[in-house]
Protein backbone atom coordinates (compact mmCIF):
# COMPACT_ATOMS: atom_id res chain seq x y z
CA UNK A 1 0.00 0.00 0.00
CA UNK A 2 1.02 3.69 -0.76
CA UNK A 3 0.05 6.60 1.22
CA UNK A 4 0.67 9.64 0.37
CA UNK A 5 0.27 12.17 3.41
CA UNK A 6 0.12 15.96 2.71
CA UNK A 7 2.80 16.13 0.10
CA UNK A 8 4.62 19.29 -0.73
CA UNK A 9 7.17 20.19 -3.08
CA UNK A 10 8.29 23.56 -3.99
CA UNK A 11 11.00 24.69 -6.03
CA UNK A 12 11.30 28.37 -4.98
CA UNK A 13 8.18 30.50 -5.80
CA UNK A 14 7.14 27.60 -7.38
CA UNK A 15 5.21 24.87 -6.41
CA UNK A 16 5.12 21.25 -8.31
CA UNK A 17 3.07 19.59 -5.71
CA UNK A 18 0.65 20.96 -3.50
CA UNK A 19 -0.55 19.54 -0.51
CA UNK A 20 -1.22 16.15 -2.20
CA UNK A 21 -2.94 13.03 -0.03
CA UNK A 22 -3.78 9.75 -1.85
CA UNK A 23 -3.46 5.97 -1.00
CA UNK A 24 -3.03 3.36 -3.38
CA UNK A 25 -4.28 -0.10 -2.22
CA UNK A 26 -3.08 -3.83 -2.45
CA UNK A 27 -4.80 -5.75 -5.25
CA UNK A 28 -5.71 -2.57 -7.31
CA UNK A 29 -4.22 -0.64 -9.72
CA UNK A 30 -4.57 3.06 -9.58
CA UNK A 31 -3.75 5.40 -12.02
CA UNK A 32 -2.00 8.76 -11.71
CA UNK A 33 -3.11 10.95 -14.31
CA UNK A 34 -2.52 14.48 -15.04
CA UNK A 35 -0.98 16.90 -17.92
CA UNK A 36 2.41 17.21 -18.60
CA UNK A 37 4.01 19.19 -15.47
CA UNK A 38 1.10 18.59 -13.04
CA UNK A 39 3.46 17.40 -10.38
CA UNK A 40 2.68 13.10 -10.89
CA UNK A 41 7.36 12.63 -11.43
CA UNK A 42 7.67 14.54 -8.96
CA UNK A 43 5.40 12.97 -6.29
CA UNK A 44 6.33 9.41 -8.22
CA UNK A 45 10.40 10.86 -7.22
CA UNK A 46 9.53 11.46 -3.96
CA UNK A 47 7.81 8.69 -2.99
CA UNK A 48 11.18 6.81 -4.24
CA UNK A 49 13.66 9.22 -2.24
CA UNK A 50 15.12 10.80 -5.33
CA UNK A 51 13.18 14.15 -4.11
CA UNK A 52 13.39 15.29 -0.59
CA UNK A 53 9.67 16.67 -0.07
CA UNK A 54 9.17 20.18 1.05
CA UNK A 55 6.18 18.83 3.81
CA UNK A 56 4.51 15.91 4.48
CA UNK A 57 5.40 12.12 3.50
CA UNK A 58 5.10 8.83 1.60
CA UNK A 59 4.91 5.54 3.13
CA UNK A 60 5.20 2.42 1.59
CA UNK A 61 3.41 -0.69 3.29
CA UNK A 62 4.14 1.50 6.30
CA UNK A 63 7.77 2.34 5.84
CA UNK A 64 9.53 5.44 4.41
CA UNK A 65 11.84 4.51 1.42
CA UNK A 66 14.71 4.67 2.38
CA UNK A 67 13.78 2.49 5.56
CA UNK A 68 13.27 -0.87 3.40
CA UNK A 69 15.97 -2.74 3.36
CA UNK A 70 17.17 -3.72 0.11
CA UNK A 71 14.52 -1.91 -1.32
CA UNK A 72 14.18 -3.61 -5.47
CA UNK A 73 12.51 -6.47 -3.97
CA UNK A 74 9.83 -5.04 -2.35
CA UNK A 75 9.07 -2.40 -4.82
CA UNK A 76 9.80 -2.26 -8.36
CA UNK A 77 10.54 1.49 -9.56
CA UNK A 78 10.18 2.63 -13.53
CA UNK A 79 10.70 6.51 -13.69
CA UNK A 80 12.43 6.95 -16.94
CA UNK A 81 12.89 4.29 -19.29
CA UNK A 82 16.00 6.04 -20.63
CA UNK A 83 17.84 7.04 -17.77
CA UNK A 84 20.07 3.77 -18.28
CA UNK A 85 23.74 3.63 -19.65
CA UNK A 86 23.05 3.79 -23.37
CA UNK A 87 26.46 2.29 -23.87
CA UNK A 88 24.96 -1.62 -21.81
CA UNK A 89 23.53 -4.35 -23.28
CA UNK A 90 19.65 -4.59 -21.78
CA UNK A 91 20.81 -8.03 -20.33
CA UNK A 92 23.72 -6.22 -18.54
CA UNK A 93 21.20 -3.49 -16.93
CA UNK A 94 19.34 -6.35 -15.75
CA UNK A 95 22.39 -8.02 -14.95
CA UNK A 96 23.40 -5.21 -12.54
CA UNK A 97 20.00 -4.72 -10.87
CA UNK A 98 19.42 -8.50 -10.09
CA UNK A 99 23.34 -8.39 -8.25
CA UNK A 100 22.75 -5.35 -6.16
CA UNK A 101 19.05 -7.34 -5.37
CA UNK A 102 21.03 -10.45 -4.80
CA UNK A 103 18.89 -12.68 -6.95
CA UNK A 104 20.06 -15.46 -9.66
CA UNK A 105 20.86 -14.94 -12.96
CA UNK A 106 17.91 -17.13 -14.26
CA UNK A 107 15.43 -14.64 -13.01
CA UNK A 108 17.24 -12.12 -15.92
CA UNK A 109 16.39 -14.90 -18.42
CA UNK A 110 12.38 -14.67 -17.00
CA UNK A 111 12.26 -11.37 -16.78
CA UNK A 112 13.47 -10.92 -20.24
CA UNK A 113 11.13 -13.29 -22.02
CA UNK A 114 8.33 -12.23 -19.22
CA UNK A 115 8.50 -8.87 -21.26
CA UNK A 116 9.15 -10.57 -24.85
CA UNK A 117 12.55 -8.80 -25.76
CA UNK A 118 14.05 -11.70 -27.80
CA UNK A 119 17.31 -13.04 -26.70
CA UNK A 120 19.04 -10.99 -29.41
CA UNK A 121 17.63 -8.13 -28.95
CA UNK A 122 18.75 -8.31 -24.96
CA UNK A 123 22.49 -8.69 -26.33
CA UNK A 124 21.70 -5.17 -28.45
CA UNK A 125 23.49 -1.74 -26.48
CA UNK A 126 20.66 0.77 -24.93
CA UNK A 127 20.93 3.05 -27.43
CA UNK A 128 20.05 0.65 -30.54
CA UNK A 129 17.06 0.54 -28.51
CA UNK A 130 13.28 2.42 -29.51
CA UNK A 131 11.74 3.97 -26.98
CA UNK A 132 9.22 0.98 -26.75
CA UNK A 133 11.82 -1.74 -26.14
CA UNK A 134 13.54 0.82 -23.29
CA UNK A 135 9.97 0.32 -21.73
CA UNK A 136 9.59 -3.18 -21.97
CA UNK A 137 13.12 -3.65 -20.48
CA UNK A 138 12.63 -0.95 -17.68
CA UNK A 139 9.21 -3.11 -16.50
CA UNK A 140 11.88 -5.78 -16.73
CA UNK A 141 14.15 -4.40 -14.35
CA UNK A 142 10.92 -2.65 -12.19
CA UNK A 143 9.95 -6.66 -11.98
CA UNK A 144 13.41 -8.27 -11.45
CA UNK A 145 13.08 -8.21 -7.38
CA UNK A 146 9.78 -9.80 -7.46
CA UNK A 147 7.49 -6.55 -5.40
CA UNK A 148 4.82 -6.26 -3.79
CA UNK A 149 4.70 -2.54 -5.13
CA UNK A 150 4.77 -0.97 -8.08
CA UNK A 151 5.62 2.51 -9.55
CA UNK A 152 5.69 3.11 -12.93
CA UNK A 153 5.89 6.36 -14.45
CA UNK A 154 4.49 6.99 -17.89
CA UNK A 155 4.65 3.29 -18.58
CA UNK A 156 2.59 2.85 -22.07
CA UNK A 157 5.10 5.59 -23.13
CA UNK A 158 6.48 4.53 -26.78
CA UNK A 159 4.75 1.27 -26.47
CA UNK A 160 2.35 0.06 -29.62
CA UNK A 161 -1.49 -1.10 -29.10
CA UNK A 162 -0.38 -4.71 -28.89
CA UNK A 163 2.24 -3.43 -26.02
CA UNK A 164 -0.07 -1.28 -24.40
CA UNK A 165 -2.40 -4.37 -24.65
CA UNK A 166 0.32 -6.56 -23.34
CA UNK A 167 0.99 -4.04 -20.16
CA UNK A 168 -2.73 -4.05 -19.28
CA UNK A 169 -2.56 -7.54 -19.11
CA UNK A 170 0.60 -7.40 -17.01
CA UNK A 171 -0.49 -5.10 -14.42
CA UNK A 172 -3.92 -6.81 -14.04
CA UNK A 173 -2.97 -9.57 -13.33
CA UNK A 174 0.03 -8.56 -10.99
CA UNK A 175 -2.92 -6.37 -8.63
CA UNK A 176 -4.98 -9.56 -8.84
CA UNK A 177 -2.59 -11.51 -7.18
CA UNK A 178 -2.63 -8.82 -4.70
CA UNK A 179 -0.02 -6.05 -5.79
CA UNK A 180 -0.10 -2.40 -5.50
CA UNK A 181 0.14 -0.58 -8.54
CA UNK A 182 0.58 3.00 -9.33
CA UNK A 183 0.96 4.00 -12.85
CA UNK A 184 0.75 7.73 -14.35
CA UNK A 185 0.05 8.75 -17.78
CA UNK A 186 -1.10 12.07 -19.24
CA UNK A 187 -3.50 10.15 -21.79
CA UNK A 188 -6.91 9.33 -20.43
CA UNK A 189 -7.93 6.60 -22.71
CA UNK A 190 -4.42 4.51 -21.66
CA UNK A 191 -5.53 4.84 -17.91
CA UNK A 192 -8.71 4.03 -17.95
CA UNK A 193 -8.90 0.73 -19.39
CA UNK A 194 -6.24 -0.44 -17.24
CA UNK A 195 -7.09 1.39 -13.58
CA UNK A 196 -9.37 0.17 -10.65
CA UNK A 197 -9.04 4.09 -9.42
CA UNK A 198 -8.05 7.29 -10.78
CA UNK A 199 -6.25 10.11 -9.28
CA UNK A 200 -6.34 13.43 -11.37
CA UNK A 201 -4.45 15.98 -10.91
CA UNK A 202 -3.56 19.24 -12.11
CA UNK A 203 -1.34 22.23 -11.30
CA UNK A 204 0.12 20.07 -8.66
CA UNK A 205 -3.18 19.60 -6.81
CA UNK A 206 -5.51 16.44 -6.83
CA UNK A 207 -8.60 17.32 -8.58
CA UNK A 208 -10.75 14.42 -8.25
CA UNK A 209 -10.21 10.88 -7.60
CA UNK A 210 -12.64 7.48 -7.54
CA UNK A 211 -13.02 4.77 -9.79
CA UNK A 212 -14.31 6.04 -13.16
CA UNK A 213 -18.16 5.47 -12.19
CA UNK A 214 -17.91 7.71 -9.21
CA UNK A 215 -15.91 10.30 -10.87
CA UNK A 216 -18.70 10.62 -13.66
CA UNK A 217 -21.11 10.62 -11.27
CA UNK A 218 -19.50 13.52 -9.61
CA UNK A 219 -19.15 15.46 -12.24
CA UNK A 220 -23.00 14.93 -13.78
CA UNK A 221 -22.20 14.35 -17.33
CA UNK A 222 -23.26 11.51 -18.32
CA UNK A 223 -24.34 10.82 -21.95
CA UNK A 224 -24.99 8.01 -24.20
CA UNK A 225 -24.32 7.08 -27.82
CA UNK A 226 -27.24 5.32 -29.45
CA UNK A 227 -28.03 4.14 -33.02
CA UNK A 228 -31.11 2.64 -33.86
CA UNK A 229 -33.27 1.55 -36.71
CA UNK A 230 -35.30 4.72 -36.35
CA UNK A 231 -32.80 7.28 -34.83
CA UNK A 232 -36.35 9.89 -35.44
CA UNK A 233 -38.76 8.17 -33.23
CA UNK A 234 -36.40 7.52 -30.45
CA UNK A 235 -35.02 11.21 -30.24
CA UNK A 236 -39.31 12.05 -30.16
CA UNK A 237 -40.06 9.77 -27.15
CA UNK A 238 -36.58 10.73 -25.04
CA UNK A 239 -37.57 14.69 -25.96
CA UNK A 240 -40.81 13.87 -24.46
CA UNK A 241 -39.27 12.67 -21.22
CA UNK A 242 -37.66 15.51 -21.04
CA UNK A 243 -33.53 14.56 -22.02
CA UNK A 244 -31.43 16.19 -24.40
CA UNK A 245 -30.49 14.83 -27.58
CA UNK A 246 -28.40 15.82 -30.56
CA UNK A 247 -27.57 13.93 -33.95
CA UNK A 248 -23.96 12.85 -33.84
CA UNK A 249 -23.33 10.98 -36.92
CA UNK A 250 -24.79 7.88 -37.57
CA UNK A 251 -26.88 7.77 -33.94
CA UNK A 252 -27.74 10.23 -30.95
CA UNK A 253 -26.01 11.90 -28.48
CA UNK A 254 -28.30 11.62 -25.12
CA UNK A 255 -27.33 13.73 -22.57
CA UNK A 256 -28.60 10.84 -19.86
CA UNK A 257 -27.45 7.46 -18.86
CA UNK A 258 -27.93 4.42 -20.53
CA UNK A 259 -30.62 2.77 -19.15
CA UNK A 260 -32.85 5.91 -19.80
CA UNK A 261 -32.38 5.21 -23.37
CA UNK A 262 -32.92 1.83 -23.49
CA UNK A 263 -36.30 2.27 -21.59
CA UNK A 264 -37.33 5.24 -23.75
CA UNK A 265 -36.48 2.30 -26.56
CA UNK A 266 -38.36 -0.46 -25.21
CA UNK A 267 -41.01 1.68 -24.88
CA UNK A 268 -41.53 3.29 -28.32
CA UNK A 269 -40.39 0.01 -30.09
CA UNK A 270 -37.43 1.18 -31.95
CA UNK A 271 -34.65 -1.60 -32.07
CA UNK A 272 -31.35 -0.21 -30.84
CA UNK A 273 -28.29 -1.53 -33.25
CA UNK A 274 -25.79 0.79 -30.47
CA UNK A 275 -26.04 1.85 -26.74
CA UNK A 276 -22.89 2.80 -24.78
CA UNK A 277 -21.58 5.59 -22.52
CA UNK A 278 -20.24 8.05 -24.24
CA UNK A 279 -16.00 7.97 -24.19
CA UNK A 280 -15.65 11.60 -24.29
CA UNK A 281 -17.24 12.50 -20.77
CA UNK A 282 -14.24 11.64 -18.51
CA UNK A 283 -11.48 13.36 -21.21
CA UNK A 284 -14.82 16.25 -20.84
CA UNK A 285 -14.03 16.23 -17.30
CA UNK A 286 -10.23 15.41 -16.99
CA UNK A 287 -9.60 18.37 -19.23
CA UNK A 288 -12.43 20.93 -17.32
CA UNK A 289 -10.91 19.95 -14.40
CA UNK A 290 -6.90 20.27 -15.61
CA UNK A 291 -7.52 23.09 -17.67
CA UNK A 292 -8.55 25.44 -14.92
CA UNK A 293 -5.23 25.04 -12.79
CA UNK A 294 -3.97 25.20 -16.13
CA UNK A 295 -4.96 28.75 -17.04
CA UNK A 296 -5.17 29.98 -13.22
CA UNK A 297 -1.19 29.10 -13.21
CA UNK A 298 -0.41 30.72 -16.80
CA UNK A 299 -1.79 33.65 -15.61
CA UNK A 300 -1.43 34.37 -11.77
CA UNK A 301 1.71 31.39 -11.74
CA UNK A 302 5.25 32.53 -11.14
CA UNK A 303 8.25 31.68 -13.27
CA UNK A 304 9.80 28.89 -12.75
CA UNK B 1 -13.12 -6.16 -4.67
CA UNK B 2 -12.34 -7.36 -1.10
CA UNK B 3 -9.09 -5.38 -0.74
CA UNK B 4 -9.29 -6.38 2.75
CA UNK B 5 -7.80 -9.69 2.41
CA UNK B 6 -4.28 -8.07 1.12
CA UNK B 7 -1.86 -6.88 3.53
CA UNK B 8 -1.79 -3.72 3.72
CA UNK B 9 2.06 -3.69 5.33
CA UNK B 10 5.14 -4.56 4.02
CA UNK B 11 7.06 -7.35 5.84
CA UNK B 12 10.39 -6.08 5.60
CA UNK B 13 11.72 -8.18 8.83
CA UNK B 14 13.13 -11.06 6.43
CA UNK B 15 14.90 -8.84 4.44
CA UNK B 16 18.61 -8.41 4.63
CA UNK B 17 20.21 -5.02 3.70
CA UNK B 18 22.35 -5.28 0.75
CA UNK B 19 25.62 -6.37 2.07
CA UNK B 20 28.53 -3.82 1.16
CA UNK B 21 30.83 -6.17 -0.49
CA UNK B 22 28.61 -6.77 -2.84
CA UNK B 23 28.05 -3.60 -3.92
CA UNK B 24 31.39 -2.69 -4.12
CA UNK B 25 31.43 -6.06 -6.84
CA UNK B 26 28.61 -4.54 -8.93
CA UNK B 27 30.80 -1.21 -8.64
CA UNK B 28 33.54 -2.85 -10.04
CA UNK B 29 31.45 -4.75 -12.48
CA UNK B 30 29.84 -1.06 -14.32
CA UNK B 31 33.46 0.10 -14.24
CA UNK B 32 34.14 -2.34 -17.23
CA UNK B 33 30.84 -3.10 -18.72
CA UNK B 34 30.72 -0.48 -21.16
CA UNK B 35 32.90 -0.29 -24.21
CA UNK B 36 33.98 3.32 -22.96
CA UNK B 37 35.21 2.09 -19.02
CA UNK B 38 36.54 -1.49 -20.59
CA UNK B 39 38.87 0.46 -22.81
CA UNK B 40 39.96 2.79 -20.26
CA UNK B 41 40.98 -0.08 -18.00
CA UNK B 42 42.78 -1.60 -21.49
CA UNK B 43 44.84 1.26 -22.34
CA UNK B 44 45.83 2.49 -18.81
CA UNK B 45 47.95 -1.13 -19.43
CA UNK B 46 48.22 -0.85 -23.05
CA UNK B 47 49.54 3.03 -22.29
CA UNK B 48 52.06 1.90 -19.26
CA UNK B 49 53.74 -1.07 -21.92
CA UNK B 50 53.79 1.12 -24.59
CA UNK B 51 55.67 3.86 -22.56
CA UNK B 52 58.17 1.59 -20.76
CA UNK B 53 59.13 -0.08 -24.52
CA UNK B 54 59.70 3.13 -25.63
CA UNK B 55 62.46 3.86 -23.15
CA UNK B 56 63.86 0.80 -23.31
CA UNK B 57 64.52 1.33 -26.91
CA UNK B 58 65.70 4.79 -26.51
CA UNK B 59 68.28 3.45 -23.79
CA UNK B 60 69.18 0.18 -25.39
CA UNK B 61 70.16 2.53 -28.55
CA UNK B 62 72.00 5.06 -26.67
CA UNK B 63 73.99 2.83 -24.49
CA UNK B 64 72.56 4.13 -21.16
CA UNK B 65 73.23 2.86 -17.98
CA UNK B 66 69.84 2.88 -15.91
CA UNK B 67 68.44 1.47 -12.51
CA UNK B 68 64.45 0.19 -11.49
CA UNK B 69 63.64 3.70 -10.58
CA UNK B 70 63.79 4.99 -13.96
CA UNK B 71 61.67 2.86 -15.31
CA UNK B 72 59.00 3.29 -12.53
CA UNK B 73 58.92 7.21 -13.22
CA UNK B 74 58.30 6.26 -16.79
CA UNK B 75 55.34 4.23 -15.48
CA UNK B 76 53.68 7.15 -13.44
CA UNK B 77 53.35 9.30 -16.52
CA UNK B 78 50.22 7.00 -18.38
CA UNK B 79 49.43 5.72 -14.83
CA UNK B 80 49.04 9.83 -13.31
CA UNK B 81 46.27 10.63 -16.35
CA UNK B 82 44.54 8.12 -16.77
CA UNK B 83 43.77 6.64 -13.05
CA UNK B 84 41.82 10.17 -12.75
CA UNK B 85 39.84 9.89 -15.46
CA UNK B 86 38.75 6.95 -14.72
CA UNK B 87 37.64 8.12 -10.94
CA UNK B 88 36.12 10.98 -12.56
CA UNK B 89 34.04 8.70 -14.95
CA UNK B 90 32.88 5.79 -11.72
CA UNK B 91 30.48 8.75 -10.41
CA UNK B 92 29.97 11.32 -13.38
CA UNK B 93 28.67 8.59 -15.77
CA UNK B 94 26.15 7.95 -13.54
CA UNK B 95 24.69 11.46 -13.34
CA UNK B 96 26.11 12.12 -17.07
CA UNK B 97 24.32 8.73 -18.02
CA UNK B 98 21.38 9.38 -15.63
CA UNK B 99 21.83 5.66 -14.36
CA UNK B 100 21.78 7.86 -10.84
CA UNK B 101 18.19 7.32 -10.59
CA UNK B 102 18.32 3.37 -10.82
CA UNK B 103 21.30 3.40 -8.18
CA UNK B 104 19.95 5.24 -5.97
CA UNK B 105 16.08 3.23 -5.93
CA UNK B 106 17.96 0.30 -5.51
CA UNK B 107 20.29 1.55 -2.44
CA UNK B 108 18.81 4.44 -1.00
CA UNK B 109 21.59 5.57 1.40
CA UNK B 110 23.82 7.79 -0.77
CA UNK B 111 26.46 7.98 1.36
CA UNK B 112 26.89 4.01 1.46
CA UNK B 113 26.65 4.53 -2.15
CA UNK B 114 29.49 7.32 -2.39
CA UNK B 115 31.58 5.26 0.28
CA UNK B 116 30.95 1.95 -2.10
CA UNK B 117 32.43 3.73 -5.07
CA UNK B 118 35.31 5.29 -3.27
CA UNK B 119 36.26 1.97 -2.29
CA UNK B 120 36.02 0.34 -5.53
CA UNK B 121 38.08 3.03 -7.50
CA UNK B 122 40.54 2.59 -4.69
CA UNK B 123 40.51 -1.31 -5.45
CA UNK B 124 41.00 -0.56 -9.25
CA UNK B 125 43.93 1.93 -8.48
CA UNK B 126 45.75 -0.58 -6.23
CA UNK B 127 45.40 -3.19 -8.78
CA UNK B 128 46.80 -0.92 -11.75
CA UNK B 129 50.03 0.22 -9.50
CA UNK B 130 50.47 -3.60 -8.98
CA UNK B 131 50.51 -4.02 -12.75
CA UNK B 132 52.60 -1.35 -13.41
CA UNK B 133 55.25 -2.59 -11.01
CA UNK B 134 54.88 -5.91 -13.22
CA UNK B 135 55.51 -4.09 -16.25
CA UNK B 136 58.21 -2.22 -14.67
CA UNK B 137 59.96 -5.18 -13.27
CA UNK B 138 59.82 -6.95 -16.90
CA UNK B 139 60.77 -3.64 -18.65
CA UNK B 140 63.90 -3.62 -16.18
CA UNK B 141 64.27 -7.48 -16.54
CA UNK B 142 64.52 -6.82 -20.34
CA UNK B 143 67.29 -3.96 -19.51
CA UNK B 144 69.78 -6.47 -18.18
CA UNK B 145 68.94 -9.46 -20.57
CA UNK B 146 69.37 -7.43 -23.79
CA UNK B 147 72.02 -4.57 -22.87
CA UNK B 148 73.82 -6.83 -20.97
CA UNK B 149 74.73 -4.08 -17.97
CA UNK B 150 73.70 -5.25 -14.04
CA UNK B 151 70.05 -5.32 -13.72
CA UNK B 152 69.63 -2.21 -10.73
CA UNK B 153 66.67 -2.91 -7.77
CA UNK B 154 67.57 0.10 -5.33
CA UNK B 155 64.05 0.38 -4.51
CA UNK B 156 62.77 -0.11 -1.18
CA UNK B 157 59.59 -1.12 0.38
CA UNK B 158 58.69 2.64 1.18
CA UNK B 159 59.20 3.35 -2.18
CA UNK B 160 56.82 1.13 -3.55
CA UNK B 161 54.08 2.22 -1.08
CA UNK B 162 55.02 5.97 -1.78
CA UNK B 163 53.85 5.07 -5.44
CA UNK B 164 50.85 3.45 -3.95
CA UNK B 165 50.19 6.60 -2.39
CA UNK B 166 50.50 8.40 -5.70
CA UNK B 167 48.09 7.14 -7.56
CA UNK B 168 45.72 6.59 -4.57
CA UNK B 169 46.02 10.72 -4.32
CA UNK B 170 45.62 11.14 -8.15
CA UNK B 171 42.54 8.81 -8.72
CA UNK B 172 40.77 10.18 -5.33
CA UNK B 173 41.49 13.82 -6.74
CA UNK B 174 39.73 12.38 -9.56
CA UNK B 175 36.94 11.24 -7.70
CA UNK B 176 36.27 14.63 -5.52
CA UNK B 177 36.41 16.30 -8.78
CA UNK B 178 34.14 13.68 -10.08
CA UNK B 179 31.65 14.61 -7.16
CA UNK B 180 32.03 18.59 -7.57
CA UNK B 181 31.07 18.93 -11.09
CA UNK B 182 29.00 15.97 -11.47
CA UNK B 183 29.52 15.86 -15.38
CA UNK B 184 32.33 14.01 -17.06
CA UNK B 185 33.30 16.22 -19.49
CA UNK B 186 33.39 19.10 -17.33
CA UNK B 187 35.29 17.34 -14.63
CA UNK B 188 37.87 16.04 -17.21
CA UNK B 189 38.33 19.55 -18.45
CA UNK B 190 38.80 20.86 -15.07
CA UNK B 191 40.93 18.38 -13.88
CA UNK B 192 43.49 18.46 -16.74
CA UNK B 193 43.57 22.32 -16.28
CA UNK B 194 44.65 21.75 -12.32
CA UNK B 195 47.05 18.77 -13.42
CA UNK B 196 49.04 20.64 -16.56
CA UNK B 197 48.36 24.10 -16.68
CA UNK B 198 47.79 25.24 -13.05
CA UNK B 199 51.73 23.85 -11.91
CA UNK B 200 53.06 25.93 -14.32
CA UNK B 201 51.18 28.89 -13.34
CA UNK B 202 52.28 28.20 -9.76
CA UNK B 203 55.58 27.84 -10.51
CA UNK B 204 56.06 30.87 -12.31
CA UNK B 205 54.28 32.57 -9.35
CA UNK B 206 56.79 31.48 -7.30
CA UNK B 207 59.49 33.25 -9.40
CA UNK B 208 57.76 36.69 -10.11
CA UNK B 209 56.62 36.70 -6.22
CA UNK B 210 58.59 36.71 -3.42
CA UNK B 211 55.69 35.89 -0.78
CA UNK B 212 54.12 33.43 -3.10
CA UNK B 213 57.54 31.41 -3.20
CA UNK B 214 56.88 30.85 0.40
CA UNK B 215 53.58 29.99 0.28
CA UNK B 216 53.43 27.95 -2.80
CA UNK B 217 54.88 24.66 -1.68
CA UNK B 218 52.12 24.37 0.58
CA UNK B 219 49.26 25.05 -1.94
CA UNK B 220 50.47 23.05 -4.95
CA UNK B 221 49.52 19.57 -4.29
CA UNK B 222 51.10 18.27 -7.27
CA UNK B 223 55.01 19.41 -6.83
CA UNK B 224 53.56 18.30 -3.12
CA UNK B 225 53.87 15.25 -4.70
CA UNK B 226 57.34 15.22 -6.24
CA UNK B 227 58.97 13.57 -3.26
CA UNK B 228 56.75 10.61 -3.69
CA UNK B 229 58.11 10.28 -6.53
CA UNK B 230 61.97 10.60 -6.08
CA UNK B 231 61.16 8.12 -3.24
CA UNK B 232 62.41 10.59 -0.23
CA UNK B 233 59.89 12.48 2.11
CA UNK B 234 60.97 14.71 5.07
CA UNK B 235 58.85 15.87 7.75
CA UNK B 236 58.33 19.36 6.33
CA UNK B 237 57.37 17.66 3.06
CA UNK B 238 54.78 15.56 4.21
CA UNK B 239 53.24 18.23 6.59
CA UNK B 240 53.23 20.40 2.97
CA UNK B 241 51.76 17.10 0.94
CA UNK B 242 48.91 17.15 3.86
CA UNK B 243 48.18 21.15 3.59
CA UNK B 244 47.92 20.93 0.05
CA UNK B 245 45.93 17.76 -0.23
CA UNK B 246 43.35 19.06 2.01
CA UNK B 247 42.80 21.93 -0.64
CA UNK B 248 42.54 20.06 -4.14
CA UNK B 249 41.76 17.03 -2.82
CA UNK B 250 39.53 17.08 0.59
CA UNK B 251 38.11 20.84 -0.01
CA UNK B 252 36.34 19.43 -3.50
CA UNK B 253 35.78 16.35 -2.16
CA UNK B 254 33.64 17.70 0.93
CA UNK B 255 31.90 20.07 -1.19
CA UNK B 256 31.52 16.95 -3.57
CA UNK B 257 29.51 14.80 -1.00
CA UNK B 258 27.19 17.22 0.38
CA UNK B 259 26.26 18.06 -3.34
CA UNK B 260 25.45 14.36 -3.69
CA UNK B 261 24.05 13.54 -0.81
CA UNK B 262 21.26 16.81 -1.08
CA UNK B 263 21.11 16.56 -5.07
CA UNK B 264 18.06 16.06 -6.30
CA UNK B 265 18.70 13.13 -9.15
CA UNK B 266 17.36 13.66 -12.21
Amino acid sequence: MIKVEGLTRKYGDFTAVDNVSFVCQPGTVTGFLGPNGAGKTTTMRVMVGLTPPTSGRVTIGGHLYHQIPNPGRHVGVLLDASAQHAGRTGREILEIGARTMGLASSRIDEMIELVSLTPTEAKRRLRNYSLGMKQRLGIAHALLGDPSVLILDEPANGLDPAGIRWMRGLLKGYAERGGTVLLSSHLLNEVELIADEMILIGNGRIVAQGNKASLLAGAGAVSTLVTSLDNERLAKALLADGVTVASAGDGLRVESEPVTVGRAALESGVVLTDLRHADGALEDLFLELTSDTQREHLVTGPTA
Amino acid sequence: MSTTTYDHTLDISGTAPVPFSRLVKVELRKMADTRAGRWLLISIAALTALVLAIQLAVILSNDLEVDFRAFLIAMNTPMGILLPVLGIMSVTSEWTQRTAMVTFTLEPSRSRLVLTKFVSTMLVAVVAVVVGLALSVAANLLYGALSGNEVLWDIGVMDVVYYFLLHVFGMATGFAFGTLFLNTAVAIVIYFVYSFVLPGLFQLGAQLIDWFADIQPWVDFAAAQNPLIEGNVNGEQWAQLAVSGLLWLGLPLAVGLWRVLRAEVK
